[in-house]
């Protein structure tokens, strides 16, 4: 059955690219999750559908002007939050609302409210093509040393962010990069779960995880394991009921969290 | 172990002022520590003690004057494994937060080691070492949100301990935890200080009971009030209120 399945090379590349996806994503998202920043990967999820607008309006690449976006997104939205003149949650606000009806706009003015974006919004692992592949793997090796290379301090500021700045550690670069990663993964995962449902791939396998009470370690271990069985199912899945990929995976996620949350509260 | 010397000083604050949102909170604040020194920060609610304690750590910036942590301008300062740190906040982190008691005081060890370098087999002594000295060890595999209050603040010590610090600042350490566990941490900063060498800075509002653990009190109310010994200072406020406040030193500078 798996065999006939992998006959198909759009199968295949969307499987490729969904497991380095299903990698990446709870990597990033422990840090999140664990700081309360779950929103950022939603707010910059709906700025790359302002960079995915503005590349359909001008007939550039999509994913490059997604990328560029959320990474100036990104940026824009630290500062806005260091100034401390606004709250945390307002800033993620205001770049959500506001990259969204930019978006719109923008679409309006293309007359971009066909298909394409529809593929946009909520994935479409047929159209990967294998340059789609090679780009995402190239970016997610990226993050991947980023991580490993400020694991310790990641972890340090997470915890215990005053105690971190006193020990030593640049606070507010590792912040920065943190953000900076998430931008980079957001825009990596359009093509599998789409905009819409970014924000679970990151956030729901992590928050699965947590309820398992173990070690660092191993929380995150078991977030990988969560995320990378419900990327490969969902597709398999989506491919023979003929659902659409990005919502099954997501369901699948989020019924996973409610067999462990309901198993744990009844232990 | 380093001969203590009690004339040497290690943290010089020299006429420092803060304010919050143009509220003077400190006003030419000038304090020294000596090494070896056991010293408490007292002062009524909102009188700036914490401030002080996170400009001398160099979360803030003072607005005058200047802060020397062994003989440097704290501008210049690099060496922060020489100073340990237990937040306040230490007893009210986040308890779900999945990190084991040996992963928590490793994270101490992570500003030292640099960035892009990996834990070594000497971190991981001296994990054991910090742990063992607050009596810990045992409980490294539990999760730091499973533990009690007090066992959670002496994994804080320990991951404070972990650099090897010169010396430690704690704010309000004992805020929230019952007497008996109390009485032992008290009975774990003694041995710091004494066998250990360690300088300690901690705020505390149990005066009464902190009277008999430090060997100097720093009176803070905006201004420094008094730095003086535990019997001095008991001696000049002749009276303490039920809360056991100095009743002459709250009345003389509240509110102003």
């Amino acid at each position: 059955m798996l065999e006939n399945l992998l006959q198909y090379g759009f199968v295949v590349r969307g499987l490729e690219a969904g497991i380095i996806v299903a990698i990446i994503a709870p990597l990033i998202g422990i840090f999140l999750v664990l700081r309360r920043y779950s929103l950022i990967a939603d707010t910059l999820a709906h700025v790359s559908l302002a960079g995915i607008a503005v590349g359909l309006l001008f007939g550039w690449n999509p994913a490059v002007t997604a990328l560029g976006s959320t990474l100036l997104a990104s940026f824009g939205i630290e500062r806005l939050r260091n100034s401390k003149k606004v709250y945390g949650e307002s800033a993620l606000a205001l770049f959500l609302s506001g990259s969204l009806a930019l978006a719109i706009v923008l679409l309006s003015l293309s007359h971009g409210l066909n298909a394409n974006l529809f593929n946009y919004l909520f994935g479409s692992i047929v159209t990967v093509t294998s340059n789609d592949v090679l780009s995402i793997a190239l970016v997610a090796i990226l993050v991947v040393v980023t991580l490993f290379s400020f694991y310790k301090e990641l972890v340090y500021v997470s915890f215990d962010e005053e105690a971190a700045k006193v020990s030593g550690i640049p606070v507010r670069f590792i912040n920065t990069v943190l953000i900076f990663l998430t931008a980079l993964t957001v825009s990596l995962a359009i093509p599998i779960v789409g905009v819409l449902l970014i924000a679970a791939l990151i956030v729901v396998p992590v928050v699965t995880a947590l309820q398992l009470k173990k070690s660092f370690i191993k929380t995150i271990f078991w977030a990988e394991i969560i995320s990378i069985f419900s990327v490969i199912s969902g597709i398999i899945i989506s491919f023979y009921l003929n659902l659409a990929t990005g919502g099954t995976i997501v369901l699948l996620m989020l019924s996973i969290f409610s067999i462990v949350f309901f198993l744990k509260r009844n232990n | 172990m380093q001969k203590v010397d009690h004339t040497k000083n290690i943290i010089e604050v020299n006429d420092i002022s803060f304010s919050y949102n143009k509220e003077k909170v400190l006003k030419n604040i000038t304090l020294g520590i000596h090494q070896g020194d056991y010293l408490c920060l007292v002062g009524p609610n909102g009188a700036g003690k914490t401030t002080l304690l996170k400009i001398m750590l160099g979360l803030l910036s003072s607005e005058t004057g200047s802060v020397k942590l062994f003989n440097q301008d704290i501008k210049d300062f690099k060496d922060w494994q020489r100073i340990g740190y237990v937040p306040q906040k230490a007893t009210s982190f986040d308890i779900n937060f999945p990190a084991t008691v040996k992963e928590v005081v490793l994270m101490g060890r992570y500003a030292h080691a640099g960035l892009f370098h990996r834990m070594t087999e000497k971190d991981l002594e001296l994990v054991k070492k910090s742990l063992e000295q607050v009596e810990m060890w045992e409980y490294r595999d539990r999760l730091i949100g499973d533990l009690s209050g007090g066992q959670q603040q002496r994994v804080f010590i320990a991951r404070a301990l972990v650099t090897e610090p010169e010396i430690i600042f704690l704010d309000e350490p004992t805020a929230g935890v019952d007497e008996k566990t109390q009485n032992e941490f008290y009975a774990l900063l003694k041995k710091l200080n004494q066998e250990f060498s360690l300088t300690l800075v901690l705020i505390s509002h149990d005066i009464e009971r902190i009277t008999k653990e430090v060997m100097h009190i720093a009176c803070i109310d905006k201004t420094l009030v008094c730095h003086t010994s535990p019997e001095e200072y008991l001696k000049d406020s002749h009276s303490l209120d039920i809360s056991g406040q100095p009743v002459k030193i709250i009345t003389s500078h509240h509110h102003n």
